[in-house]
């Protein structure tokens, strides 16, 4: 066997593995990505409702935060997936469902981080921009949401990192993405190549890597340059 | 009513049970410096909140050009336009360079043309000397550059009064004079002013008359020489004492 076949990476070579690899990682950059357009601007409606006083409102966002932080992501997939079927008799397609769940749990983080952003800008510089004959629009616009959007990107950041890799999760609910056409090579091959179990997985690793780590970076680049 | 005349009425503040402001009655000319001084606590920083409609009051009312100041109004943006505001902290936005600190009001509220406004931003920002910072960030400057900035940023606006917070209050001592050097100059031009201020010797200078405040009312008012020199009331002669050592 040659360093390849022992590593495991020898069945990359056959066929179109590789690129099936590749087409698997995008269903899952998809389904992220996706949901966290939804969850961005979801969550700044939420995050701003989240400061208001009004007991409502306090009721709500607290019940909504809580069922988002508690029910694990797996549960949620299936209860929209399996449960929106047998009781609602939808068909959500499970690509769907999965765009569903991950927003649902973004916008809520999302939301929370929004808030924190909101609560975290200065009494006096609201003050200030009042001060200055800004009205309560002019305000937001100029002021308070560019100074919450810079507390909030590296925050944010940290949460589309986590929802690419619980993406591993929507294979359960039948979405072909990268850890399940990883597992569809390693099964097809597993007479030929037994140790594709090692190589195929340890490239699943990069990609998820290689998928996060600039996003990451992203992060820490604006940190730095917003820095005040 | 003239232009930048200020009427305050039977101005009372209270939180709750704790009055902080007892009918207040004062009455500011156009052109006139007012300094307003008196023990921690008394209630200054508050009136001057108050004129600005930053804080709700309980009784009395504040007319400026003979309009209600109600922080609660729709109308309060238009009001604040007239009166510039200066805080202890100066307040800059640490995400907007000086010079678009100085020319985002005018610009957003007064919706005039983005060349004439940073024109007279750069004039602004030469008068209180810092035109070679005008693209440097406020975290890049020092606390008595930040509050020149912070001058220019109320200026911009062409406010009828300027209101002035403790604004040396959080400077170091070699920069206090840079900061009051630029408010004497602008009482020499006959802008009208509300000062807080601790800083006697300034108050001495600058001032018109001079109010002191002691426990939420005022209790003596006078032209700044009687006042230091003679005051009449009990509480001022106290007060002043505070400033005086003896070995």
């Amino acid at each position: 066997m040659d360093l390849l076949g022992l590593l495991g990476l020898d069945v990359l070579l056959k066929g179109t593995n590789a690129l099936r690899l590749l087409g698997g990682l995008w269903v899952a950059v998809r389904v992220s990505l996706i949901s966290v357009a939804f969850s961005i601007v979801g969550g700044l409606l939420f995050g701003i409702f989240m400061t208001w006083k009004n007991p409502l409102a306090k009721v709500i966002s607290r019940l909504y935060l809580e069922v988002v932080r508690i029910m694990p992501q797996l549960v949620l997939l299936f209860i929209v997936f399996f449960g929106g079927t047998r009781a609602l008799g939808l068909n959500i397609d499970a690509e769907l469902s999965a765009i569903i769940v991950f927003s649902f749990w973004g916008i809520g983080e999302m939301g929370d981080l929004v808030r924190g952003a909101l609560e975290s800008i200065p009494k006096h510089q609201y003050e200030a921009a009042e001060a200055l004959g800004l009205n309560r629009a002019q305000m937001y616009r100029h002021v308070v949401i560019p100074l919450a959007v810079r507390r909030l990107i590296p925050m944010s950041i940290n949460l589309v990192t986590r929802m690419i890799k619980t993406t591993s999760l929507i294979m359960m609910i039948g979405v072909v993405e990268v850890m399940k056409v990883g597992q569809q090579i390693i099964e097809a091959n597993r007479m030929t190549s037994p140790n594709a179990v090692f190589g195929i997985y340890g490239i699943i690793l990069l990609l998820y890597f290689v998928a996060c780590w600039p996003i990451s970076k992203l992060g820490e680049h604006l940190e730095r340059k917003w820095a005040a | 009513m003239a232009e930048g005349e200020l009427h305050i009425e039977h101005l009372h503040k209270a939180y709750g049970d704790h009055v902080v402001l007892d009918d207040i009655n004062l009455v500011v000319e156009p052109g006139e410096v007012v300094v307003v001084i008196g023990p921690s606590g008394c209630g200054k920083s508050t009136l001057l909140r108050c004129i600005n409609g930053l804080e709700e009051i309980q009784g009395g009312q504040i007319l400026l050009d003979g309009d209600v100041v109600d922080g609660s109004s729709k109308d309060i943006a238009s009001l604040r336009a007239k009166l510039g505001m200066v805080f202890q902290s100066y307040e800059l936005f640490p995400h907007k360079t000086v010079l678009e600190n100085v020319t985002l009001a005018p610009t957003v509220v007064q919706k005039r043309p983005k060349d004439e406004v940073e024109a007279e931003a750069i004039a602004l920002l030469e008068r209180v000397g810092l035109a070679d910072r005008a693209k440097d960030f406020p975290r890049q400057l020092s606390g008595g550059q930040k509050q020149r900035v912070a001058l220019a940023r109320a200026l911009a606006m062409k406010p009828e009064i300027l209101l002035l917070d403790e604004i040396t209050a959080a400077l170091d001592p070699e920069m206090v004079h840079e900061v009051l050097d630029v408010i004497l100059s602008l009482a020499r031009e006959g802008k009208t002013m509300i000062i807080v201020t601790h800083e006697m010797s300034f108050a001495r200078a600058v001032a018109d008359r001079i109010i002191f405040i002691d426990e939420g009312a005022i209790v003596e008012e006078a032209a700044p020489a009687d006042f230091f020199d003679n005051p009449t009331t009990e509480r001022a002669q106290k007060f002043l004492r505070t400033f005086e050592y003896e070995k």
